[in-house]
């Protein structure tokens, strides 16, 4: 049974191994796909604030054309990155990576955030304090009870 | 009391300031490169004049050189051009052009009209040896121990400034 499954599952890649094979020059939707995506994520050093699909700077045509090569050679995005970072720096990221060097850019938003939601809290706590007490302004229940007892206090025969 | 309350907002706004005029004064086009401190990535390209001899950066070893990426369709290489000429008068250290996907013939044709301060020239056709040196604004100028480790680079045209206070200095100090 697991012989037969097995024999499945080689067949199934045999046949692929052999279409790719028969037609090199085709074009791979799921290698385009995977260029297209990957080259949104690098920056062109030329024109720096285009990506590399973006960009059409002569420089760029060569990475683009290098990171073609790479992924066809079988390399992962992860080494196809750590490649073209040896060469240019973290720059070519478009996301910037997290390490010592970049925490604060990462984590500063939320410390800002965190901040300021304390400061809200001390501003709101202080204002509560200082806030007239409920026996200088009294609600409307406490008032009919006040009158209740005012009148109560009255004298007899007054009115 | 009174006064934390103004200067605390105050501080972050000088330090805000402060921030933004030093940032103000940085080229965004320069940077840093990650191949500084590290061995000059490896080449083997036909030289310009002589195509039938290779250089490597193997031959070099035992020596400070300085790798200076050129053109003959790079605008600001003639800016840097008479200061390249005046290094390599001086003999102080060799210089060794990388001629960046550029034409041999028209290369030849500049460096025969505007002077060769080279001590060779290589041919980087495609520019894939750009690519290992992290090239992208050319002229470019490497400085390189005698280790073959890269120690400096200046993106961008040479000016007396840099070679004065950065590039000479380091050159020698390399040297000993």
């Amino acid at each position: 049974m697991s012989c037969r499954l097995l024999l499945v599952v080689l067949s199934a890649f045999s046949f692929a191994a052999g279409a790719t094979a028969m037609e090199p020059p085709s074009p791979d939707a799921a290698l385009e796909a995977r260029l297209k995506k990957l080259e949104t994520e690098l920056r062109c050093l030329v024109c720096q604030n285009q990506t590399l699909a973006d960009s059409s700077a002569g420089l760029a045509d060569d990475l683009r054309r290098e990171v073609r090569a790479l992924a066809v050679a079988g390399k992962s995005d992860a080494e196809i990155k750590a490649y073209l970072v040896a060469r240019y720096g973290d720059f070519v990221l478009y996301n910037p990576p997290l390490k010592s060097t970049t925490w604060l850019l990462w984590a500063g938003p939320f410390a800002l955030l965190a901040g300021g939601a304390v400061l809200w809290w001390i501003v709101l706590r202080r204002r509560a304090l200082r806030a007239p007490t409920a026996a200088s302004l009294p609600d409307a229940d406490a008032q009919a009870r006040a009158r209740e007892m005012l009148d109560a206090a009255e004298p007899p025969g007054a009115s | 009391m009174k006064a934390v309350r103004w200067s605390i907002p105050l501080a972050i706004f000088l330090i805000l300031l402060a921030f933004l005029w030093v940032g103000l004064g940085r080229d965004p086009r320069e940077v840093p490169s990650p191949l500084i401190g590290k061995p000059a990535p490896a080449f083997s390209l036909s030289q310009l004049h002589e195509p039938s001899q290779a250089l490597s950066n193997s031959d070099l070893r035992g020596k400070v050189w300085l790798l200076n990426v050129w053109a003959s369709w790079c605008v600001s290489c003639r800016e840097e051009h008479p200061l390249l000429m005046q290094l390599a008068a001086g003999k102080t250290v060799p210089i060794y052009g990388l001629d960046y996907k550029d034409d041999p013939g028209s290369g030849k044709a500049w460096l025969a009209q505007n002077g060769d301060p080279y001590t060779a020239s290589i041919v980087d056709r495609d520019g894939r040896v750009g690519i290992d040196y992290g090239v992208y604004g050319v002229p470019e100028t490497f400085v390189v121990d005698k280790e073959g480790v890269i120690r400096y680079k200046q993106i961008g045209p040479l000016s007396v400034e840099a070679l004065q206070r950065k590039i000479l200095p380091l050159v020698r100090e390399l040297q000993k």
